[in-house]
């Protein structure tokens, strides 16, 4: 909401100055988003007479002037028709910048004859829309006089942002209310008229929606007169940004802005019929004041008469029956509508106005009948006319609320100790009543429907006091060192994302929303956004790799070699919102160089080590899990897999499916991994932080390789499973050191080679034990169809 | 001069002329061998009379002596010089680079948070944590949201088709507020926690994502008011900005789910060209905040007469924007590796109280 100072001090008497306002404005919630001084950026322009006006002796649509601004006759080349000797108006000098145009002017030579300055349209200016001509000032306008000072253009326009819940401050009286409560001056008392129609009125008025328009007020005036209005009106509106449309409509416009009071005037000739508050029908439609036409249904409240909507109530006026300057009869209304309807369907027509933003948090009931009164008296001061008789249909709720509070209450909430009288003082300088007793009864004034209750009271008493004055009080603190506050699945969480980082990997975080195409390729969304705000970001996404495979994407097209990114985030389903490491590797695994030769691309071990590397991390028994091939659509099925324990998928890893690269535009071979951490099983307790005992064994452990020929169809996992059982005492690891086929090896069978590490526990094996133990672990392999390699 | 001396003035110099151990073993051998010059000298020894010996044995001795140390001595200087030789002709170029090795990085919203975590641990907070696809219920009418409220447009709420699970309407959580509620539901007072996670508002902009995160803090004891809000809040900021010159201003404001509200400005200089935090020549809007309001802590199920407290709410991105730097917010989101590198940290930059809080 944005007003002037001069505008304010009408209704404060004050000597503050414009940065005492600001501050405190700031202070007591209004807060200031800016302000300007719409005089400073035309300091260098001053009042000018022409003296001496010629034809240009090369061009027919200009003129050479000699312009006095008070340091004698300059010349100047000026294409306005209106330009002529002895008028004046507003000469810029050479090295004055025209904001309207964005120039800084310079001597300059226009068609052959020199030209030092310019005189200057409102446009210009911007100080209208107006640029037929140059601005004409009076006769009696001082010459050389700085032109902002005697347009009275030095006015600051304060820009505050009025918070949802406060009516009155979207007024510049209440701002002024606000003001004076604190201390910062006076408010002056509105001099609300009484004038008494001398007809009655032509026009039947009548609310049949009474749930959506409690009231609706009505004059007639006959015979006006409707015309610009006065500059300092036309200015003041301007100054805040609106448009100087005609004398009547300005008026409503500024008791809106300075008393929070939406009014709206109807050209009495176009309404036929009585004036009705009713219930839209479906379809209806009415053209609105801004040029758009709206279709409205059965909730909104309008107002009508007995041919068509005029006006979207409390919203905007129709276009159709608004004030001319031809017209001579006019209705005024003044209603109180209902906030939420308004609310509602403003917020369905996507139509924001200042009547909106003033009904939705709920005018002022109390204030419809100075309104009306207001109204009248402005619209015969502006264009004459004879009043009616005021109609009155339906009554304002005004109804003033009272609530039990308790003074102490403002330390107790607020923290800051306020005298009773203070806290009266205050609250009776906003428009509150206050009985005092135990506990006090302080009844709310009509023009503040947010106060509910004590803490609001409270807010009151200690905004206008000042938040400045609220001492820093440290919180109770509990004995001995802060204590852990993570819990388990925060802690994994940790580990997870530093340990991948740790790995190599760098953590993106990539959006939530993705396209229900990229969806699709996952299994589809969960969830769809009713309201996006684009395609891309539609549906809530049901894996992280979509995300994470875009930005390998986009790093690929930036020129990246490797691209290895991964992210802590949640998926989205119907019933929970799982928390999932996604991996992404893309590109090559090692780079080129001297000590390793060509580069290699990543392919799905590189992924299955990731994923059991970020498992280890987080505590899952890597050495129990299950791994089986394939991990699903998304995935290569001859190269990937899932790691499981029991009946729950922890992790899937592989080759991303050639079909989704290409989805993707994504240049592969891309790996991926998701880790579910949620499927992690609990970790167990225990001893707390006490270890198992354990002693490392005195005895030297003993290598023993195994090769074995085995199907090829045959999983290594199988035999490694096999012959780590074979001899659950004895064989400390078993790992695989060489997978071969080829040369030596029979078509249809590979060659695996093992080593076993045996340990010894009492004594040292003898070598029949070691003979035993080879025996089963040959035995063990036999079983799946190993046999041991000559 | 005896034949010992002649030997020794004849062998000493063969020795230390060795140019190489195989030349040097042929010294040996014609003096130590067993057909060796001075192995034959001691030889004569035993043919000798008792007094004759007792005149010779001594520089015989000597003599192999002498010629053995030679010998040792010789060697290690000839084995010293061809392991020198061997290990200059083993030069490396030590200038040849080393293979990369891939550098991990942490979210720069990831490292905050664990910040914040650290911060408000000593303060005795928890962290709690709660859905993003949230019921319209939790988002907004437990947090005294009335159903037409112009408040509610303001949040530019991303709607979700389905239903919820009990067929209400569901939104992406507009703010981590609803957390608040969560935890107040959940959980008997009095309750310290702070609420981090991500949030939606369909606005999009140089400034604006449409996904950002918050910080939500909760305090529900008793006897808690707005100068322990204050209290809180410059605590916490101070140890996340790692100044003590952090200036808080407090300004009376709106939010449905506080009473009174309060929104926190923080003053900052401008040094080279860049807002830094401290001091009060300007003042940024950076967090709301107020008294939890009586209908939330009723809506919870708890009596407003006994309980009371503070919430606030800030913007992660927005802190960690601040304290490190960035200047574009929808960078955060691009995964741009480039970025990442630059504005991540590294695994071991794990915020602690005692490594400080800052990386």
């Amino acid at each position: 909401m944005k007003f002037t100072l001069s505008w304010l001090k009408e209704h404060l008497d004050t000597d503050a100055s414009l940065e005492e306002v600001v501050e405190r404005l700031n202070s007591l919630g209004l807060e200031v988003e800016g302000v300007d001084n719409p005089g400073e950026k035309l300091a260098a322009f001053k009042v000018a007479e022409i003296l001496t006006a010629e034809r240009h002796p090369q061009a027919d649509k200009l003129q050479v002037l000699t312009v006095d601004a008070g340091e004698g006759p300059m010349q100047v080349v000026c294409g306005a028709p209106n330009a002529r000797a002895g008028m004046k108006g507003v000469f810029g000098a050479p090295g004055a910048y025209v904001p309207g145009s964005g120039i800084t002017l310079k001597i300059a030579a226009i068609r052959g004859v020199e030209s030092r300055g310019m005189m200057c349209s409102v446009r210009e200016l911007e100080l209208g829309e107006g640029h037929d001509g140059i601005i004409e000032l009076p006769d009696d306008a001082p010459v050389g006089a700085a032109f902002p000072d005697y347009a009275g253009l030095n006015d600051a326009v304060i820009d505050v942002s009025v918070n949802p819940n406060r009516p009155e401050a979207m007024g510049v009286y209440g701002i002024a209310r606000d003001l004076a409560a604190s201390g910062l001056g006076t408010l002056k008392p509105i001099d609300i008229p009484d004038i008494t129609g001398t007809f009655p009125s032509p026009v039947e008025i009548r609310i049949e929606d009474k749930e959506g328009c409690k009231a609706f007020y009505g004059r007639v005036i006959r015979g006006v007169r409707n015309g610009p209005s006065p500059d300092w009106l036309a200015r003041r509106l301007q100054a805040v940004g609106q448009r100087s449309i005609s004398a009547l409509v300005d008026m409503t416009n500024y008791i809106t802005l300075t008393y929070g009071r939406p009014l709206h005037v109807y050209d009495l000739a176009k309404l036929s019929g009585a004036v009705v508050a009713r219930k839209a029908k479906p379809g209806e439609q009415v053209e609105a004041l801004n040029g758009k036409t709206y279709t409205l249904d059965e909730t909104m409240t309008v107002i009508a008469d007995d041919v068509a909507v005029h006006d979207i109530g409390g919203i905007m006026g129709g276009e159709h029956s608004g004030v001319t300057e031809a017209t001579t009869d006019i209705l005024i209304e003044c209603a109180w509508f209902d906030p939420h309807a308004i609310t509602r369907t403003g917020q369905k027509l996507a139509l924001a106005s200042d009547a909106r933003s003033r009904f939705e948090r709920g005018a002022d009931p109390a204030f419809v009948e100075p309104g009306i009164q207001l109204a009248t008296k402005w619209a015969l001061d502006l264009a004459g006319g004879e009043p009616s008789e005021v109609v009155r249909a339906g009554e304002p709720p005004i109804e003033r609320q009272t609530f039990a509070y308790r003074p102490q209450r403002c330390a107790a909430l607020a923290g800051i100790d306020i005298p009773e009288d203070r806290q009266e003082e205050i609250l009776r300088s906003l428009g509150f009543d206050v009985a005092r007793g135990n506990p006090w009864q302080v009844t709310a004034p009509t023009f503040r429907p947010d106060i509910h209750g004590e803490a609001d009271i409270v807010e009151e008493v200690a905004r206008v006091h000042g938040f400045d004055k609220i001492p820093s009080t440290p919180l109770p603190r509990a004995d001995g060192v802060a204590r852990p506050t993570a819990t388990p699945e925060q802690l994994i969480e940790r580990r997870a994302r530093r340990s991948a980082a740790a790995r190599g990997l760098n953590e993106a975080i990539t959006w939530s929303f993705i396209s229900e195409a990229e969806a699709a390729h996952f299994g589809g969304a969960a969830w769809t956004i009713a309201n996006p705000i684009s395609d891309d970001l539609k549906v809530m996404r049901p894996s992280l790799l979509p995300g994470l495979i875009a930005a390998a994407r986009r790093n690929r097209a930036r020129g990246a070699d490797s691209v290895r990114l991964f992210e802590v985030g949640r998926r989205y389903f119907k019933e929970s919102e799982p928390l999932t490491v996604g991996v992404i590797l893309a590109g090559e695994a090692s780079h080129r160089h001297w000590r390793s030769g060509r580069a290699t691309p990543f392919d799905a071990f590189d992924a299955k080590d990731e994923a059991l590397a970020l498992l280890a991390a987080v505590g899952a028994p890597v050495d129990n899990l299950q791994v089986s091939a394939g991990a699903g659509e998304t995935y290569h099925p001859g190269r990937s897999g899932k790691l499981t324990l029991g009946k729950a998928v922890l992790a899937e890893f592989g080759e991303l499916h050639p079909r989704i690269l290409k989805a993707f535009d994504l240049d592969g071979p891309a790996t991926a991994a998701q880790i579910f951490l949620d499927a992690l099983p609990p970790r167990r307790g225990g001893n707390g932080r006490m270890r198992p005992a354990y002693t490392p064994p005195a005895l030297q452990a003993v290598k023993r390789d195994f090769a074995f020929l085995v199907p090829e169809t045959l999983e290594a996992d199988r035999l490694l499973r096999a012959v780590r059982g074979a001899d659950k005492a004895a064989i400390a690891s078993v790992s695989l050191f060489d997978v071969f086929t080829g040369q030596g090896v029979a078509q249809g069978e590979k060659s695996l080679a093992l080593e076993v590490v045996l340990q010894p526990t009492d004594k040292s094996f003898t070598d029949d034990e070691l003979k035993a133990v080879g025996d089963r672990i040959v035995a063990a392999a036999g079983k799946l169809g190993a046999r041991l390699r000559d | 001069m005896s034949t010992a001396e002649a030997l020794k003035e004849q062998i000493l110099p063969e020795v230390e002329a060795a140019a190489d151990l195989t030349a040097l073993e042929a010294v040996r051998v014609a003096a130590l061998g067993k057909h060796g010059a001075v192995t034959g000298l001691l030889k004569t020894l035993g043919a000798m009379s008792p007094d004759e010996r007792q005149v010779q044995g001594p520089r015989i001795h000597a003599l192999r002596e002498a010629v053995t140390a030679a010998l040792a001595e010789r060697k290690a200087a000839l084995e010293a010089a061809e392991l020198d030789a061997r290990l200059a002709r083993e030069r490396i170029d030590v200038t040849l680079p080393v293979r990369p090795a891939p550098r991990g990085s942490v979210h720069p919203v990831s490292q905050v948070m664990d910040e914040l975590a650290e911060i408000f641990a000593d303060m005795g907070f928890t962290v709690s944590s709660g859905p993003e696809v949230e019921t319209d219920w939790y988002n907004f009418t437990a947090l005294n949201f009335a159903d037409d409220h112009p408040a509610r447009a303001m949040h530019d709420t991303f709607y979700l088709d389905e239903t919820g699970p009990d067929g209400g309407k569901m939104v992406l959580r507009t703010h981590t507020s609803p957390v608040q509620i969560r935890v107040m539901t959940s959980q008997q007072p009095p309750i310290y926690s702070v609420m981090p996670g991500r949030v939606y508002r369909s606005d999009s902009d140089a400034t604006h994502t449409p996904m950002f995160h918050q910080v939500e803090g909760l305090v529900i004891d008793k006897g808690i008011t707005l100068a322990h809000l204050k209290w809180t809040l410059e605590t916490f900021l101070k140890a996340f900005f790692e100044r003590d010159d952090i200036v808080l201003r407090l300004r009376p404001s709106y939010f449905p789910f506080t009473e009174p509200s309060a929104e926190v400005d923080v003053g900052y200089t401008i040094q080279n060209g860049r807002r830094v935090l401290g001091g009060s020549d300007h003042w940024m809007e950076l967090l709301g905040s107020g008294m939890v309001h009586p209908n939330v802590i009723r809506n919870c199920g708890l009596d407003p007469d006994e309980w009371q407290g503070f919430a606030f709410g800030c913007g992660i991105d927005r802190l960690a924007m601040l304290k490190y730097g960035m200047d574009d917010l929808r960078a955060f989101f691009d995964g741009d590796l480039r970025w990442l590198r630059h504005y991540g940290f590294a695994s071991l930059d794990v915020p602690t109280l005692s490594g400080g809080l800052g990386a």
